[in-house]
């Protein structure tokens, strides 16, 4: 899931396009598979490609502007590829008042990426600040990848991390 | 109980009684804890039965607006040969609340349960539920949940034998806190860019694909099956102050308190023994200074304010706030209000949409202001420009987001304002925040 072909091939190969079909019986209209062919394309290829774009606008009788359109919108599509673990930490008010900052500052020390929105320069992480990811009894809360992980503290992140190689 | 702490003697664990236990995720654990009774009850109800319990358990929504669940649903068309839907919503991303979040993760069944009631009270056949892409743990039980109920029967073409159709379809978001918005999040599903849209159409007239759309919260949904189980009679009797009040309400407090977690009260409990006995009160050593009480959209209270205040819809707003979702966010005297009022601002200013100048230029504008004067940059006529900016923030927007990016800004100023005179008079140190 979280490997990043350099050259992807299509999205929609038949297993794919059987899956985006059983969706589309649960839906009135075509454009309402929009949000899961994205999350369909950035799990395959990490992003959503440029390519990945015109093959979606296609698919759903869109235009690919259109279809850029809705994925600048929203946050969690990446526009660019992004490192091969992406790490979402929360510092909205809740976190930022309980010590978020310190997380923060340990995960790009440890990373390497130094500064937020930067991959690492083995291309293993990215480190993004997010706005409230919902879980604000359980400060800090960081997503890795899908990982929804609470309660972390910066001596935690070294042997986090490790399980992301 | 106050997930993840032990259930406090003053909490009243209706919804929550089963968080923490992994076990009730399952079919047969929600079952052998007597769920899908109530769906089965509702299977042989008219949906205007199903509507009357519901309206008589007095059941207000539990996503911000309060708003009554019973006469929403009965604002729906009757025979008007139309598909109707319903929207369930899991975007719960208001700063300060995490309590949707436990009910997705450990008792789904209780909401997928919930939708099936609705959708039979408002005649619709599907219930899209969406949730925020972020919630990755409390989404994936939340399908499996569903795959179970269909391959158990409660849902599909034929819920439990009675020739009725009931579908559940986990709809995910992508990272926009707009969408929790119901219009906006009804733009989301039909694939566009999650702009709140004009009202009216209501959605209960041009909803989601222009059909008669019903949405609620996911704890408001998750209420209901108690409701049919023990009567809406029963449900309205939970109550501790206003009678417009009733039945129970999860409560995530945050912040300074000692046990930050979900707290599930019979609404009117008053503000204190929540926040002193249930969440423990300060941290050893301080005191506390604010409460925002119903996630960060609704005006920051004193300690003052706090006192005798009832937690319950009407006792808020007479302590001039609001109960909203229910995201308590409890500040100490450690805390610089100034910077948390800026964090706030740049929080709105990051998720407005940008389709009403008044929100798009304002919330950056604020942000920007707060900034300086936290740099201490700022000049005396700063504090009458951000109210300046909030007047024409307040009421002239599609939606409140805008709305609520002035809310702490005027109660702040209005309640703190020495904070923010000591950045300008250089009183407090600086501050580096923005570029």
């Amino acid at each position: 899931m979280n490997e990043h072909p350099v050259a992807a091939g299509p999205l929609f190969t038949p297993e794919r396009r059987q899956e985006l079909e059983a969706l589309g019986r649960q839906y009135p209209t075509r454009q309402a598979l929009l949000l899961p062919a994205l999350w369909m394309a950035q799990r395959a290829d990490g992003w959503v490609s440029p390519a990945a774009i015109d093959e979606i606008a296609s698919e759903l009788g869109l235009t690919p502007a259109y279809v850029r359109g809705v994925v600048t919108f929203y946050t969690m599509y990446h526009t660019h590829p992004v490192g091969r673990h992406f790490i979402q930490v929360c510092t909205t008010s809740p976190c930022l008042m309980c010590g978020s900052g310190d997380v923060v500052a340990a995960l790009l020390e440890h990373t390497g990426c130094g500064e937020l929105g930067a991959t690492s320069s083995d291309g293993r992480f990215t480190v993004i600040e997010t706005e409230c990811l919902g879980a604000c009894g359980f400060v800090t809360p960081i997503l890795i990848d899908d990982d929804f992980i609470e309660s972390v503290t910066p001596a935690m992140i070294p042997e986090l991390l490790a399980r992301y190689p | 109980m106050g997930y993840p702490h032990p259930s406090h003697p003053k909490e009243t664990p209706l919804l929550s009684e089963h968080f923490g236990q992994a076990a009730a995720r399952t079919y047969e654990g929600w079952t052998s804890r007597g769920g899908y009774q109530a769906l089965r009850k509702a299977l042989g109800m008219t949906p205007e039965a199903i509507v009357e319990e519901v309206k008589s358990s007095g059941l207000r929504g539990r996503g911000g607006a309060g708003f009554p669940t019973g006469m929403k649903w009965s604002f729906m068309p009757k025979e008007d040969g139309k598909p109707h839907y319903l929207c369930c919503n899991a975007d719960e991303s208001e700063p300060g609340t995490f309590k949707d979040r436990e009910i997705l993760r450990w008792t789904p069944h209780a909401l997928i349960e919930g939708c099936a009631i609705a959708c039979l009270g408002i005649r619709a056949e599907t219930c899209y539920i969406f949730v925020r892409g972020e919630y990755t743990e409390p989404g994936r039980i939340l399908e499996a949940a569903v795959r179970e109920a269909y391959a158990n029967g409660a849902l599909g073409a034929n819920a439990f034998g009675s020739g009725k159709r009931l579908d559940v379809v986990v709809h995910w978001g992508a990272g926009a806190y707009i969408c929790g918005e119901e219009t906006a999040l009804m733009n989301a599903i039909e694939g566009k860019r999650g702009n709140p849209r004009v009202k009216p159409p209501f959605p209960a007239v041009s909803g989601l694909f222009g059909m008669p759309t019903t949405i609620n919260n996911v704890e408001t949904l998750a209420a209901v099956p108690h409701i049919l189980n023990r009567g809406g009679a029963w449900y309205a009797s939970l109550c501790l102050g206003s009678p417009k009040s009733t039945g129970t309400k999860l409560i995530s407090v945050c912040g300074h308190v000692k046990r930050p977690g979900t707290y599930e009260i019979t609404l009117g409990l008053p503000m204190r023994d929540l926040i002193y006995e249930c969440a423990g009160g300060p941290l050893d050593g301080r005191t506390l200074k604010a409460v925002i009480p119903g996630g960060s959209s609704v005006p920051i209270m004193s300690m003052a304010e706090v006192d005798n205040c009832a937690t319950d819809y009407e006792g808020i707003a007479a302590a001039g706030s609001l109960l909203g979702s229910g995201g308590m966010i409890v500040m100490d005297d450690s805390t610089d209000l100034v910077l948390q009022i800026w964090r706030l601002a740049r929080f709105y200013a990051h998720e407005s949409c940008a389709q009403c100048t008044n929100c798009r230029e304002g919330t950056a504008w604020t942000t920007r202001v707060l900034e300086r004067i936290l740099r201490g940059e700022g000049t005396a006529s700063d504090l009458d420009l951000l109210l300046d900016l909030a007047d024409n923030m307040t009421g002239k927007t599609i939606c409140v987001l805008s709305d609520s990016c002035a809310a702490p800004v005027v109660s702040g100023l209005a309640k703190f304002r020495d904070e923010f005179e000591a950045y300008l008079s250089g009183a407090r140190s600086p501050v580096l925040v923005g570029g």
